[in-house]
Order: C-alpha cells, then structure tokens, then sequence
C-alpha cells in the first residue's frame, strides 16, 4: 500500500506540469436547475458562477425545465462529466431521492440548494422560511400591535407557505391568547395568484366591514393584491401589510408607504454560500466541517441534517437603502412616484 | 329562431308565452336568484349587501368582457385554450409600457399613457388573435391545437417580457378602468346612464315593433311589451340604486370633501360610489358584440358558418375571412379584459388571466353557448360569468377553502351543462 502510495507520489512528481494544469482547473461543480423561467434563478445562476470561477472551478449546468424525471437524468449526465460536487435545486423533493443517493454513493457530495432534500448524507442551504414568517409578523405587530388581522397565506400546495404562516403563528399566538389580537379572517391562496388573494381581502373587508387592522401577506405578489383590495376601500397606507421577496414593485409600496415591510433574501448570497460549500465539499471536507452549520431535523422523528441558515432581511422604510446599496435595485426604480417627503432614501 | 309567429298560440298559459322570453334565461336568472339568496341566508346578510354586489360586478368584469368574444368562438365550432395567455401577455406589455416606457418619453402620469396604453392593448391582442386566427382558417390547424399552443407561447411571453417580474405602480389615470373608488362614476352620472340606458331600451322596443308591425310580422300584445320594458327598465335602474346605495368609505370621503372645500359635518357624509367603469365598458362590450352577433351580416355569417359550415360556404360566405376575424375580436376583447384586470390590481403580473380560459369557456356554457357550434347569445354567456363568480366570492364569504371552492364551481359547471342538454331533448 505505501509503496503504491510512494509510487504516485513519485509519478505525480514527474507529471507534475500536468497535475498543475488539472488543479488549477480546480473542481468541476455541477448545479442541477429546476427550471429557469424565473428571473429569481438567473440571479442566483450568476453569484454561484462568479464564485465558483473565483475559486479557480469549472461550472456545469443542466435545467429540468420543470421536469423531475429530466432533472434525475440531468444528475446522471453531471456525473459523467465528472463534477466533484452537485447543487440541487430539486423540482420535486421526494422524486429527486435516488438521484441524490447514487451521487452520494459514488462520492459526489450534494448541496441541496433553497428547497429541502430530505437526505442526512446531504447538506442544506437555504433561508430561514419560518424566520421569514415570523419577521412579517414582528414587523406588522410593531405597526399594530392589537386588532383585528387577516392572514393572506401562500398556496396551499407549496411547503413553504406553511412554514411561512406557521412563523408568524409563533410570534402572534400569545397576543391572540391574550385577547389583543383577533384572527378575523385567513385563507390559502391558490397558485400565489395576486388576484385571488385581492378577492379574497375583498371579501374579508366585506364580511369584517372593514374593520380589519393589519394584514399578513405571504409575499410581495399577495401583499399587492391585498393592498390593491385596501386602496378601493381608501385603507392602504393605513393599514400594515406584510410580504417578502423584496420584488421591485413591492420595494416602490414600502417607499410609497402602502407596504409596511418586505423580507429580502438576498439570492446572490444565497448563490456565493452554495458555491462556497461546494467547493469546500468537493475538496473533501465533512458536512459538519462546513462553518456555520447546524444540525437541524424538519420534526421528531425525521432524519437530522447538516444545513446552514441564512438570515434574511426585512426591508422596511426606515432601511431602503439597503437594497439599493447592495446593487439589487435602482434608487429610480424604488422611488419612481413617490411624493417627496414619504421616505428618506427618495428625499 | 323563437321568433316563429305563433308563439302566443301553440301552448297552455298563454299570459307567460306571450312575454317570449327565451325560458333558458328565465332558468339563468332563477338559478342566480337561488345562489344569491341562499348566500346571504348563510352568510347572516353580507351577500346581497350593495358592496358585496358592487363587488362581485367588478369582479365578473374582465371574465365577462372575453365570455362575449368566446360565444362567437364556441359558435363556429371552434374553441380559444389561449384567452388567459392573451391577457397576460397583454397586460405584462401595456404595464411595461405604461410604467417603464412612457414614463422616459412623457414623463410620469402624462394624460395620453392611459389612452395610448389602452389601445396598445386592444392592438396587440387584436394581432395575435388574427394571427392565431388566421392559422386556423387558412392553414386549416385545429383551433384547439392552435390555441393550446397559444397558451404556452403567450404565457412564456409574459414571462419572458420582465423575466417573471412584477410591474407596478399603473398610470392614475389607467387606473380607473379597473374600478375602486377611482372607477366609481359616482350617483348623478350613474342616474343619467341609467336614465339613458332606460330610454336605449324602450327606444329599442318600439323600433322592434314597429318594424315588424310594418312587415306584417307576428307582434306581442301591447301588455306584453310594457311589462317587458318594465321589467328591463326595473333591473337597469334597480342596479343603479344599488350601486348608488354603496357609499365611500369615510376617510375617503372625508378627504374628498376637504379637498372640495367643504366642511364635514358630524354624522359622516354620504358620497355614493354609483356604478363601476369597469362594469359600464363589459355591459357596452356586451350591447356592442350582441348588435353584432344579431343585427349584422357578419353577425349572420358566425352563426351560419357554426350551423353549419358548408352550407355557407357554398352559399359564397367567405368562411375562412370570418373565422379570422371572429378570432381576431376575440384577441382583441382579451385587450380589454387585460386593461380590467391590470387596472384593477394596479400591477401587471405574468400569471395574470391564469385559469381564466377555463372560466371564460365555463361562462359561455353555463350560459347556453353549445359546443356543436350554432347557438348561443352574449347576454347568457355574460350571466353565465355572473354565476361562477357569484359562487367563488360566495364562498370567500362563508370562509370555504380554496380546493372546496373548485370542487364546488366544476360540478355546477357539469350540472349546467346537463339541464341545458336535457332541455334542447325537450324542446326538439
């Protein structure tokens, strides 16, 4: 064995040039997309490629166009290109399952990228979803910290709207128990469609008379349909309306003050973090030498994982600048109508 | 095809044949009755409150609007899978226009951006409703082919025309044609379209009349038409007080007496909303599309090319130009569908008119339109609309959750479907 070992090593010496070559290739990192139709991904795309390529990697893609068997072929075809380690962005957390398993057999480690891969053996990157529901409580609780509230929450097939609403549940549970707070009306909206949710805020305005005091929208796409439904009642601007994404249309209500608060998740960190991750995994490192992560288990009962949080951002008037500083918006487009005086980054 | 003279004379109670409205309507607007008062027995009385009903107006608007262009469709044997997509498409265009564009060349909230938005929109949805049109009429592909793949390419378009991102604030002025308290024409207009709505109708009548008394054709009795005004004219302006009994909300007012410079006095002050633009521009689209379907040559053509398309092609109806065009009115409703729905959330959206094709297909049904092509009328399609809306907002109210709702507006969708065909057996 250590004559082998010796062997090698002597033949790496003399093939030395090559070898320098190879290594500053550095390794090949594949990502496996779900699909690409969102500009949200683009974004992310191009912080794991600068990363990457500033660590001296090789980046190799492959878009499931929204397919979960094209995205296990896609993982076999990475393989036979010979990446080191996989960022999965999995279209469909349980289909995704044997993929996964045959890279991590065959030593390729996997970042399981935004959406839970339910695999020990993998590591998890993503933003705190239920932090995020709970920031848009505490921001919303902060503007109206008793009355009556509706509950806009994310459709009903999509995990992540109950992990959402189930943060804020934590926040404002005692204030409901206590009687500050009533839950006047909450319901599901299909498909994230903002005008299901603007006839849904139609109808709570309606069957509530319009006694409603504050409002705790999923995202930035729900939050304008509900607001859209306050303003034909002459209550948007008075009434805080919670969401999250940071959308550029969302970031202009902040500022106009129609909007109380946005959660900004910045993709392009969460991009840099996964490339980071990557390579360090590929590079043989364990999961649990990865900094900054913890051990996290979805509930009792289901399999511990190694995964690292990232803390989002809320976005609220008092701290526009900070979206615009990081180059993730304009001041024009933040600002654009909005009458002089209403917040400070637009003068 | 009711107009056969001797409707007074062929059957049992003669004082109701004699009204010769099409029973099918009466079993619409009987349907309707039943869903709106059992809502508000089980809602304790907020359905058929005025705002609930100014509401739900609002909401049937822009399905309403592509039900009118999707009767001529369905009735040329043919069907459009791509009326969301058009919407949506649309509305991301004209919001990109009106929020991005214009704004550089004319600078922000200039008077011309809600005009030259509107008539982008009807442009651009005309054209691809001749183009998809003209691909089935020349080139003779299935309409649901041509449309299915109309459904994807648009709403990859909308995708594609922000890369998926939300577009917002719309032009102040562009805002109205989608309702709220800025589309609300408020009460002394709303009196004076109704008042002229009432005339239009009586006006109409006796043109009717006294046209076919000239011809020497079959007539109602005069009672007959009185009560037939009455009951139009009842239901124009019933809507009107309706509307007209919905006030603004007190803030609202509060500031719109202030800036009036008025003083406000203890009690609140009464501003009424009146009647929504958005609903005026479906009700006009309807008048318009009915005049077209029934009173022209082209409105002749559809239906004898739905009845049956060789018979009119060999009797020289250019049923290819027809088809075209009927397709292209259809494109250009989803224009003005688009500018409803975008106003109204004052954001474009690239989901925007999702699912819509399902509802607007579903309106034109539910409203008599058959799917053997021939027959159908806009008023039945846009109360059709009326319908499944009044059932979805309904339930919102009763607090029934979204997969309940669906189930819910499929199966009246079937049932419908099913007393129609059980009552064209009958009447054959």
């Amino acid at each position: 064995m250590n004559r082998r070992h010796l062997l090698l090593a002597g033949a790496a010496t003399l093939a030395a040039p090559g070898l320098l070559r190879a290594q500053a290739r550095g390794p090949v990192i594949g990502v496996s997309w779900s699909n690409f139709q969102e500009e949200r991904w683009k974004t992310d795309e191009a912080a794991i490629q600068a990363a990457i390529r500033a660590a001296g990697g090789t980046y190799l893609s492959a878009d499931a166009q929204s397919s979960p068997a094209k995205q296990l072929t896609d993982i076999e075809s990475l393989m036979a290109r010979g990446v080191k380690a996989l960022i999965v962005l999995a279209q469909d957390a349980q289909a995704i399952r044997p993929g996964v398993e045959r890279a991590i057999n065959e030593g390729v480690a996997v970042v399981g990228y935004d959406r839970l891969i339910e695999n020990p053996q993998a590591f998890y990157l993503t933003f705190d979803n239920v932090e995020v529901g709970r920031m848009m409580a505490r921001a919303v609780l902060a503007a109206k910290p008793e009355g009556n509230y509706v509950f806009i929450k994310g459709s009903g097939a999509d995990p992540n709207a109950n992990f959402l609403f189930q943060g804020s549940m934590e926040i404002l549970k005692p204030h409901i128990d206590a009687g500050r707070i009533r839950n006047v009306g909450e319901a599901f909206t299909d498909g994230w469609l903002p005008a299901n949710a603007q006839r849904n805020m139609e109808q709570f305005l309606t069957r509530n008379n319009n006694r409603v005091d504050a409002v705790v929208a999923a995202n930035d796409g729900t939050a304008g349909g509900a607001i859209a439904a306050l303003a034909a009642q002459g209550l948007a601007g008075s009434v805080p309306v919670s969401g999250q994404d940071a959308d550029r249309a969302a970031l202009n209500r902040v500022a106009a003050g129609t909007q109380t608060v946005t959660i900004w998740k910045d993709a392009r960190e969460l991009g840099r973090n996964a490339a980071e991750i990557a390579i360090r995994l590929a590079g043989g490192a364990r999961l649990n030498q990865v900094p900054d992560s913890v051990q996290w288990s979805q509930a009792a009962g289901r399999p511990t994982m190694t995964a690292r949080f990232l803390a989002p951002v809320p976005i609220t008037r008092a701290n526009l600048n900070v979206v615009i500083d990081a180059g993730w918006t304009t001041r024009e487009a933040v600002c654009q109508g909005v009458p002089a005086g209403r917040a400070a980054v637009c003068g | 095809m009711r107009d056969v003279p001797g409707g007074a004379t062929t059957g049992a109670p003669p004082s109701f044949r004699a009204l010769e409205i099409d029973p099918r309507l009466i079993g619409m607007l009987g349907a309707l009755a039943v869903i709106w008062l059992g809502f508000d027995l089980l809602s304790g009385g907020a359905f058929l409150t005025p705002r609930n009903l100014w509401n739900l107006s609002v909401q049937t608007a822009s399905i309403a609007v592509m039900a009118c262009g999707m009767v001529l469709v369905i009735v040329t044997r043919n069907i459009d899978l791509s009326v969301g997509a058009i919407l949506g498409v649309t509305g991301m265009l004209i919001g990109v226009l009106q929020a991005r564009l214009l704004p550089e060349l004319l600078g922000l909230e200039h008077p011309a951006t809600w005009l030259i938005a509107v008539a982008a929109a009807i442009a651009i949805g005309g054209a691809i409703g001749l183009f998809q049109g003209a691909l089935i009429a020349y080139l003779a592909i299935p309409s649901f082919i041509v449309s299915l793949g109309g459904l994807l390419i648009w709403r990859g378009a909308a995708w594609w025309v922000t890369q998926g991102q939300t577009v917002a604030p719309m032009d102040g002025r562009f805002r109205p044609l989608g309702g709220g308290i800025e589309g609300a024409i408020g009460a002394t207009p709303s009196w004076i379209i109704g008042g002229l709505g009432c005339a239009a109708i009586l006006g109409a009548l006796w043109a009717t009349r006294s046209r076919r008394i000239r011809f020497g054709f079959h007539v109602r009795p005069a009672w007959a038409e009185a009560v037939i005004a009455a009951l139009a004219c009842g239901a124009v302006i019933g809507a009107v007080l309706v509307a007209n009994a919905y006030p603004i909300p007190r803030g609202v007012a509060r500031r719109m007496a202030e800036a009036q410079g008025l003083d406000w006095p203890e009690g609140g002050l009464f501003i009424a909303h009146g009647l929504a633009l958005p609903v005026l521009i479906a009700i006009g689209v309807g008048i318009a599309m009915t005049v077209l379907a029934t009173r022209t040559r082209f409105g002749r053509y559809v239906f004898a090319i739905g009845g049956n398309p060789e018979a009119a092609e060999l009797s020289g109806v250019n049923t290819r130009r027809t088809l075209m065009l009927v397709f292209g009115m259809m494109g250009a409703l989803c224009g003005i569908a688009a500018c409803i729905a975008t106003a109204r959330l004052n954001a474009a959206t690239n989901a925007a008119g999702s699912l819509d094709e399902l509802y607007v297909i579903a309106a034109a049904v539910i409203g008599g339109t058959s799917l053997a092509g021939g027959a159908g009328t806009i008023a039945g399609a846009m109360l059709g609309a009326l319908v499944m809306q009044s059932l979805q907002s309904g339930m919102v109210l009763l607090g029934v959750d979204a997969p309940l709702q669906n189930i819910v507006v499929g199966l009246v969708l079937v049932s419908a479907v099913w007393v129609d065909t059980v009552y064209r057996r009958r009447i054959k």
